[in-house]
């Protein structure tokens, strides 16, 4: 069987804010098709690989390929042009507070293809249908909505613009268990219709488990000795209970261990 | 193994306490040196998104409405109380000296060239730029500015532009409606509650200033107006996460909105009087600025 080709290559990526090593030597390719799951502690970078593969974060060493091309050589227009094959669902959604939800759903169709005005509501019908939401939200603005009906909005919003790549942070975090397995059906949904490449951040395993055909790994890098990697595992979410490194069978079964100790020791040692 | 990110450990005893300092003073002129030039590179980009390509047509009246006739009142409400303050505070000296009469030039004058426009500005800086930092700051918190650009839309484009835009076209329009309000302010005062012979008010009030005084105001005024939608909108695009951080961000707009506007006011006062010099040599004012 021949590999899909990689539609997001990372090589040797290293992303620091200020002081703060948050990514080091993270390389990773992702095939066309594949829906792949980054799980990890809070604060081991999750967000920053997700948000510096579409160029919201610049990294001081390394850099990421799309689709062949490597993304910090665009230029500031030819970057923006890009984005529209990416779809990127914030973790709260992150919708317009100023707009209504038919603003928000439409307003990468009006940013990039303002003259074909026609086919902006319907293919806004079609995305709201797609993520369930009924007409009558149209009109209101997202405060009116729950946690679960925003998150499908910005669902619909990274879907209207047919994206090949939609990146999740964190999509069922805040949720209760019941619409958290909507959101995993719809990114499944999402995948098989549209044939969309996903990569989900989570700490949900049962997330993880679901929708992804493969979940890395990613650890702290503060709290790795030397050179040792920051991706503690790669493989396919079934091996993840027999993983060999005893911190990924801690993660996956939700075990603290000895940390709180850590915690206390060290905010003893000041 | 250690918890959370590496940060430098604190030295411990006077010498590591000096050594200490030190760098917190390094990195803090380091920090000051870095928000110049990211300041410097905000404002040009935003000069050149302003000459590339104009904002829609919605959104910039939807700025302008919120900065322009949404301050209209506030304006005009201090307007008219600053030229009834100058108007009380200027009246006994005044009197003392049988020059009650002179109000109005003094007034005039004041609220064309200097109360008008900067109090104008101060006021905008509070309202305008507060707000303006608060919402783009709770847009960058609550990620509302990073999915812009990920829809592919430039931020700055779309969001500092028309509120830039804004502030340049309007600040200087409410400033006309201060001065305005501030001379008719001092005006009622001097006629009807000072008892000022209105003739001769008027008359002086015309005497002493001259269409260089509105226009004096008027480019301050859109200076000041350009400050304003460029700081608030940098504290608010560089705003630290948390309630906090947006809280600090509509501080530190206005605050630093006031320091340049202060700064800009001395040195705009300095360059038009010499400006006028040169255009109006022979002019009593000239004569009295060259000595």
């Amino acid at each position: 069987m021949v590999a899909a080709e990689p539609i997001i290559d990372i090589h040797d990526l290293h992303v620091r804010f200020g002081r703060q090593q948050v990514l080091r030597d993270i390389s990773l390719s992702v095939p066309r098709g594949q829906t792949l799951a980054i799980i990890g502690e809070s604060g081991c970078g999750k967000t920053v690989l997700l948000k510096s593969i579409i160029g919201l974060v610049r990294p001081q060493q390394g850099f990421v390929e799309f689709d062949g091309k490597r993304i910090d050589r665009f230029s500031e227009q030819e970057l923006a042009q890009q984005r529209t094959r990416f779809g990127f669902v914030f973790q709260n959604a992150a919708l317009f507070d100023s707009m209504s939800i038919a603003e928000n759903i439409l307003f990468p169709l009006r940013q990039h293809k303002p003259a074909q005005r026609k086919e902006h509501e319907q293919a806004m019908l079609s995305c709201l249908a797609e993520v369930g939401l009924p007409t009558s939200v149209l009109s209101k603005r997202p405060a009116e909505l729950s946690g679960g009906m925003r998150k499908r909005v910005g669902v619909a919003r990274a879907l209207v613009m047919n994206p090949e790549v939609v990146l999740y942070d964190e999509p069922t975090t805040g949720l209760d268990p019941i619409v958290s397995d909507v959101i995993n059906e719809l990114m499944m949904h999402t995948r098989e219709h549209f044939g969309v490449t996903s990569i989900i951040v989570t700490h949900d395993m049962k997330t993880a488990r679901k929708v992804a055909d493969r979940v890395i790994m990613l650890y702290p890098r503060t709290r790795l000795e030397g050179d040792e990697p920051q991706v503690l595992y790669d493989g396919a979410p079934a091996q993840l209970d027999v993983a060999d490194d005893q911190r990924v069978t801690q993660f996956v079964r939700g075990e603290a261990g000895d940390r709180l100790m850590e915690m206390r020791s060290a905010k003893a040692e000041g | 193994m250690s918890t959370g990110y590496e940060t430098a450990p604190r030295r411990r005893g006077l010498l590591g306490g000096l050594y200490d300092s030190i760098a917190d003073l390094g990195a803090a002129v380091l920090g000051a040196i870095d928000t110049f030039f990211d300041m410097a590179w905000f404002v040009w980009r935003t000069l050149i998104w302003l000459t590339t390509r104009l904002p829609r047509r919605e959104t910039l009246f939807g700025n302008m409405y919120q900065i322009g006739v949404l301050s209209l009142p506030v304006v005009a409400l201090t307007g008219t109380f600053i030229g009834m303050v100058l108007a009380v505070q200027s009246y006994t000296q005044f009197r003392e000296f049988g020059m009650e009469t002179q109000l109005g030039g003094v007034i005039n004058r004041s609220m064309f060239r200097e109360l008008g426009p900067v109090l104008a500005a101060t006021m905008l800086a509070g309202r305008v730029g507060s707000a303006m930092a608060a919402e783009l700051g709770t847009m960058r918190v609550t990620e509302q500015i990073d999915a812009l650009s990920s829809m592919g839309a430039n931020p700055i484009q779309y969001l500092v532009v028309p509120r830039f835009l804004s502030c340049l076209l309007l600040i200087p329009s409410l400033t006309i409606m201060a001065v305005f309000m501030g001379v008719m302010g001092g005006l009622i005062y001097s006629v009807f509650i000072l008892d000022i012979d209105m003739h001769h008010y008027v008359a002086n009030g015309k005497l002493f200033t001259e269409n260089w005084d509105l226009f004096y105001g008027v480019v301050k005024s859109v200076f000041f107006g350009a400050t304003i939608g460029l700081v608030s909108c940098y504290r608010g695009f560089h705003c630290e996460p948390g309630a906090e951080g947006v809280g600090n961000a509509a501080t530190s707009a206005f605050v630093q909105s006031f320091v340049v506007i202060i700064v800009l006011d001395l040195v705009l006062s300095i360059v038009l009087d010499k400006i006028y010099t040169v255009i109006w040599p022979q002019s009593q004012m000239a004569m009295s600025l060259a000595g």
